[in-house]
């Protein structure tokens, strides 16, 4: 897999014409990163080189790396200095974070052809998050943006329905991002005075259980070919 | 002559014939679809945004509760995505209880499938047959997890334990008179394996009597020949897979392409369609139920002769034995940092999928380094195979959308997550 996947590397950065440094290869997997100005370009010559063939879209997501790397807690040092309570508060990452990566759109790639995978990562620019939509290279892509604009607020231009696809008629907020609290920000009951189902503000306490570490020691060693990507 | 307008129907969300929680908005021209808008979400739970706060083995059970027909294909596609981050193998011996209690699944789900499809289109019969034979799968799953359903079986690193040497019984009870209770029984006399392997033996006949009732039956084919068809090149493009992909005559297999496990070790074949309609992929989905009892009997016999570890030694990622952990204080060290903290898996990203019942089941892992996952996005056949609907059903009758939906396979948990 490791050696198919540098064959690839080499003949889609030669078809789509990108910097051969925006190829990563982990866990035998090619993921290559384009600017959004490029996108639907590289997509379509993805899709119809005779060498490449990616004729499935597999899978669309957005990724948010807002807070990437940051742990709750910081055990290597002091650790015993006051002690640790069980519970952490969660803490909850400023929306004012915005930075130019914050959310990147991921596309899984199949060709049937060469049986081969592939990743595509390309970050969306500005405020709200906006990146040019595929659905004319391959048309599943149309509920996966719609997802992906449902849970993460990122607007595809071009794309021909751009509604609310998993959330509730009426949802506000875009919850799979990481400022969103998992608790949500409202809650429902029923209200025997109005007679009908009423909104709050949410009650419960957004409390961690288990906190967030990150430990490095228990790597392992990188195959041949591997880069630490992400 | 007053204008005439387009009617809009509503189909759901609750309806028998919508599988769970689909609602579909219909705009009809007389009794054709003139489209179709299937709203979804209705059983959204986020299970992707729990599992990132979470650490990674605790998010196993959730994966159950995707698609809760076929469970443990789930936690497959999960479990092989930590893997593969990891650097991790399963030993031989949980390669093979995984392959299959896969193939199990696979019968499970097809048979639950079968029911329902053939139920919605006005066969009841076929129903009552296809869960007599669930209910001894299920007992399988109960006999190895304890759980009829939500299994939480497969662990990174192998398989929760081993195959158990006794297959549970039926309890004597007033309910139930004595020949009853020996007939229950009367193959549960031995080990797990014993009970497979005599299921896999009358299974095959079993499978001929769905097909008496429906292969040539003229009112299933009346209601699925010439329904729903897609083209190789379109469902390709329209992003099918598994069988859907297959019934439309294009030969691709996860299992045999991308091989995961010990499938490149088992014999199968994989059945194509020609039309690409529901009667086509009707054929390929009763064809695999023959393949699947084929693959379960083989591991059968492999996993008599090779008895071995199910889990990986390495206690930073499976618990030590309770023994060990009583005596040796660096096991009762691993034992509680496992199950407070959890293991950090290495930073890097990975995708991961396997030839789950229903189609390709992908999961997308993001690791930062922490003992939860930074992204999880569970990548579900069904979403994709709803998404095609509207291009399905156009321009057929109403009721034709019920064999569609019944033709895709669609489970609520899986396309809402």
């Amino acid at each position: 897999m490791a050696a198919d996947s540098v064959v690839l590397a080499d003949l889609v950065t030669e078809s789509i014409g990108c910097d051969p440094e925006a190829c990563r290869t982990h866990a035998g997997q090619l993921t290559v990163e384009v600017g959004t100005e490029r996108l639907v370009e590289a997509c379509r010559i993805l899709r119809d080189d005779a060498r490449l063939r990616f004729a499935q879209l597999v899978d669309l997501c957005a990724v948010d790396y807002l807070g990437y790397g940051e742990a709750d807690w910081e055990t290597s040092e002091s650790a015993s200095g006051a002690g640790f309570s069980r519970g952490v508060r969660e803490r909850r990452p400023h929306g004012e974070a915005q930075t130019a990566r914050r959310f990147a759109l991921v596309y899984q790639l199949l060709s049937h052809e060469h049986n081969r995978r592939m990743r595509l990562r390309s970050f969306a620019v500005g405020d709200p998050p906006r990146i040019p939509s595929v659905v004319d290279v391959w048309p599943n892509a149309n509920w996966f943006e719609r997802e992906a604009f449902d849970l993460f607020g990122v607007l595809f231009e071009g794309h021909p329905d751009l509604r609310r696809i998993l959330t509730d008629y009426g949802f506000i907020g875009h919850p799979f991002r990481k400022d969103f609290p998992l608790s949500g920000e409202v809650e429902m009951r029923y209200d025997p005075e109005k007679r009908r189902v009423v909104y709050e503000p949410v009650s419960i306490e957004a409390r961690t259980l288990v906190p967030r570490v990150i430990r490095r020691e228990t790597g392992r060693p990188l195959a041949p070919g591997d880069d630490n990507g992400a | 002559m007053p204008e005439i307008q387009n009617f809009t129907l509503n189909f759901g969300p609750q309806h028998p014939a919508a599988h769970g929680v689909l609602r579909l908005v219909l705009e009809m021209d007389g009794e054709v679809i003139e489209r179709a808008d299937p709203h979804i979400g209705l059983l959204h739970r986020a299970t992707e945004k729990l599992a990132e706060s979470k650490p990674y083995n605790q998010s196993i059970g959730y994966m159950d509760r995707l698609d809760y027909v076929s469970m443990m294909c789930n936690e497959h596609a999960y479990v092989l995505a930590m893997e593969k981050l990891l650097g991790l193998e399963a030993p031989i011996r949980a390669q093979y209880i995984r392959v299959m209690f896969d193939e199990i699944t696979r019968i499970l789900n097809h048979l639950m499938w079968l029911g329902a499809h053939a139920l919605d289109i006005g066969a009841m019969t076929v129903f009552l047959y296809a869960f007599r034979e669930r209910e001894d799968l299920l007992d399988c799953y109960e006999a190895v997890s304890g759980a009829r359903m939500h299994a939480t079986y497969y662990r990174p690193g192998g398989v929760y334990r081993d195959l158990p040497g006794q297959m549970p019984r039926y309890q004597s009870s007033e309910w139930r008179s004595d020949a009853d209770l020996s007939r229950l029984n009367e193959a549960r006399a031995g080990s797990l394996l014993d009970f497979i392997e005599s299921f896999t033996q009358r299974f095959p006949q079993r499978v001929d009597e769905y097909e008496t009732l429906l292969t040539d039956n003229r009112i299933w084919k009346q209601r699925t020949v010439g329904i729903g068809v897609v083209e190789p090149e379109r469902a390709i493009s329209l992003g099918f897979s598994g069988p859907m992909l297959r019934g439309s005559g294009v030969e691709w297999d996860l299992r045999r392409k991308q091989p995961y496990e010990v499938y490149p070790d088992v014999d199968f074949d994989i059945p194509v369609g020609v039309n690409g309609d529901c009667y086509d992929r009707y054929l390929v989905r009763i064809e695999e139920l023959r393949q699947s009892n084929w693959i379960v009997s083989q591991c059968v016999d492999w996993l008599r002769r090779n008895p071995g570890p199910v889990m990986t030694a390495d206690y930073k990622l499976s618990p030590p034995s309770r023994e060990e952990m009583k005596g040796d204080m660096e096991a009762m060290i691993h034992h509680f940092k496992l199950f407070t903290e959890g293991f950090c898996i290495p930073e890097g990203e990975t995708y991961a999928a396997v030839e789950a019942p229903k189609g390709e089941f992908g999961i997308y892992l993001v690791s930062d380094g922490a003992n939860k996952p930074y992204r999880l996005k569970i990548r579900a056949p069904g979403f994709v195979h709803l998404s095609a609907m509207d291009e399905m059903v156009r321009g057929h009758m109403l009721a034709d959308v019920v064999a569609v939906i019944g033709t895709q396979d669609i489970v609520f948990g899986e396309v809402d997550r």
